[in-house]
C-alpha cells in the first residue's frame, strides 16, 4: 500500500532467518524490508560461521537488541515483528511478539496493529496449547474471516507459512472461506 | 511540547514539563504508562519480600500475561516497572554489569552496592532516561540485615525501612501497604501481606494484574511463588 493505492496484492512480508525460524513484519515501507533482511543476513552469517543455527529465543533476543539500539538513535526503525520457530535441539515451538519499541514477549498467539483488536479475542476463546497444524489453520481462517467482515480495509488476503521441525512450508490458504458462526 | 523524530518526547517528565491542563489522553500516552505493571518490596524480620504482576499491554489492550518484572542477580533482586522495552534493556544491562562485577571481585554483589550501581547507571542517562522505576531487595551479606530501596527514572535512591512500591498501581499499592504492613513479620506472614497488598492493588488498576510472582528472601533460602490472580 502506498497512501490510498494498492500497489501489490501478493507481497510476502516474511523472511526466513534460518532452517527453522521465520520472521513476519509490518511497519513503515522502507524500514521493514531493510531491517528484516539485515537480521536475515546476520542470522545466516552466524549459521555459516558456527555450523549451527541460533535458537528462536536467541534470535528473538538478538533482534530485540538491534531494535532497542535503533529506538534511541537519530532515525529509529519503525518495524513490528512476529518471530516463530522450532528449537533445532529440543524441537520446542515458540512464538515471539516484538513491536517497534523493542518490547519482547513470548506468546502462544499474537497479532500486530488493528488485527490485534479483532483476532486476539477469537484466539483467546478458541486456542489451546498443543493444537495441531490443521486446527491452527482453522483458527487462521476464523481470524481472516473476522478481519474481512469487520475491518474497513481490504488487505488482499493472507500469506500462510508453517514452521515445522523439518523446515518451513508454504500453506495453501483459502482467504475467502466463510466461517459459519462458531 | 518538544518535537522529536520519535513518536513521543524522550524528555524526562518533570513537574512543570507539561501544562497542568493537558488532557487525560496525553497523560495516558506517557511512555511509563503505556505498558502497565506493578512491583512492590517489603521488609520483614530477617527476611525481605519482592513481588510483581505479569501483565504486558499496549494501553488498554493486553498483549501478554507472562511478562515477569523481577530479575535475580546473585543474592540481589531487582523489580522493574515502566516502559517494557526499557525493562528488558535495563535488566539485560544489569545482568552484564553484575556478571562483570562478579568476575572482577570473585564474589556476589551486595544489595547496597547494587543500589548505588543502579543509581549511577540511571543517572548516566539523565537527559534521555530509561522509563523505569526500579525496586531493589536483598539481605546484607555480612549482617543479614534486610535491605530495600526504590529509585526514580534518573536514579534518585529512596531508602525505606518498611516498603517500596512502583508502577502504574503505585498509588493503590501505597494504600494497601500502609494498611497491611507491620514491623517484624516472619517469612510466612510477610508472604501473605505482600501477596494481599499486590493482588488487591492491581485489581483496582486496569493496566496491572494477570497473575503475580512473589519472592521471599531469607538468610539461606529463597522461595518463589506464582500467584494466578484474577484473569480479567
Amino acid at each position: 500500500m502506498r497512501g490510498a493505492t494498492v500497489l501489490k496484492a501478493s507481497d510476502d512480508k516474511t523472511r526466513q532467518l534460518n532452517k527453522n525460524t521465520l520472521m513476519a513484519y509490518s511497519g513503515e515501507a522502507g524500514d521493514t524490508v531493510q531491517f528484516a533482511e539485515y537480521i536475515q543476513a546476520n542470522a545466516q552469517l552466524y549459521s555459516m560461521r558456527n555450523e549451527t543455527d541460533l535458537s528462536p529465543s536467541a534470535l528473538a533476543n538478538y533482534v530485540r537488541g538491534e531494535l532497542a539500539t535503533s529506538l534511541r538513535s537519530r532515525k529509529p526503525y519503525n518495524v513490528n515483528l512476529l518471530l516463530g520457530g522450532v528449537d533445532p535441539i529440543t524441537h520446542k515451538p515458540s512464538l515471539f511478539w516484538l513491536d517497534y519499541l523493542a518490547s519482547l514477549a513470548p506468546v502462544p498467539y499474537a497479532a500486530h496493529g488493528y488485527a490485534q483488536y479483532y483476532c486476539l479475542s477469537i484466539l483467546d476463546k478458541h486456542h489451546s496449547p498443543g493444537i495441531s497444524l490443521g486446527e491452527g489453520i482453522k483458527l487462521l481462517e476464523m481470524c481472516t474471516d473476522e478481519l474481512k467482515r469487520r475491518m474497513p480495509i481490504d488487505f488482499k488476503g493472507m500469506t500462510v507459512k508453517a514452521v515445522t521441525k523439518n523446515g518451513i512450508v508454504d500453506i495453501e490458504f483459502n482467504d475467502d472461506k466463510i466461517v459459519k458462526c462458531a | 511540547m518538544f518535537v522529536t523524530a520519535r513518536p513521543f518526547s524522550l524528555l524526562p517528565h518533570l513537574p512543570g514539563g507539561t501544562p497542568p491542563d493537558a488532557d487525560a489522553e496525553a497523560e495516558a500516552d506517557h511512555p511509563p504508562l503505556t505498558d502497565g505493571g506493578a512491583a512492590v518490596a517489603m521488609v520483614g524480620k530477617d527476611c525481605v519480600a519482592i513481588a510483581c504482576d505479569l501483565r504486558l499491554g499496549l494501553q488498554a489492550l493486553t498483549v501478554s500475561n507472562n511478562f515477569p518484572k523481577i530479575f535475580q542477580y546473585g543474592d540481589v533482586f531487582l523489580g522493574l516497572t515502566g516502559l517494557a522495552t526499557d525493562v528488558a534493556t535495563v535488566s539485560d544491562l544489569f545482568r552484564f554489569k553484575v556478571n562483570m562485577y562478579r568476575l572482577r571481585e570473585e564474589r556476589n554483589i551486595a544489595p547496597a552496592t547494587f543500589a548505588n550501581l543502579v543509581s549511577s547507571s540511571l543517572y548516566e542517562k539523565r537527559f534521555g532516561p530509561y522509563f523505569v522505576s526500579p525496586v531493589v531487595a536483598g539481605l546484607e551479606p555480612k549482617t543479614g540485615k534486610p535491605f530495600i530501596c526504590g529509585f526514580d527514572s534518573i536514579g534518585c535512591i529512596d531508602f525505606a525501612k518498611d516498603f517500596i512500591v512502583s508502577g502504574t498501581a503505585s498509588e493503590q499499592l501505597f494504600g494497601m501497604c500502609e494498611s497491611l504492613w507491620e514491623p517484624d513479620l516472619g517469612p510466612e506472614d510477610l508472604f501473605e501481606t505482600i501477596s494481599q497488598a499486590l493482588l488487591n492493588a492491581v485489581d483496582r488498576d486496569a493496566l496491572s494484574g494477570w497473575g503475580a510472582h512473589v519472592y521471599i528472601i531469607e538468610k539461606d533460602k529463597v522461595t518463589k511463588r506464582l500467584l494466578k490472580g484474577r484473569q480479567d
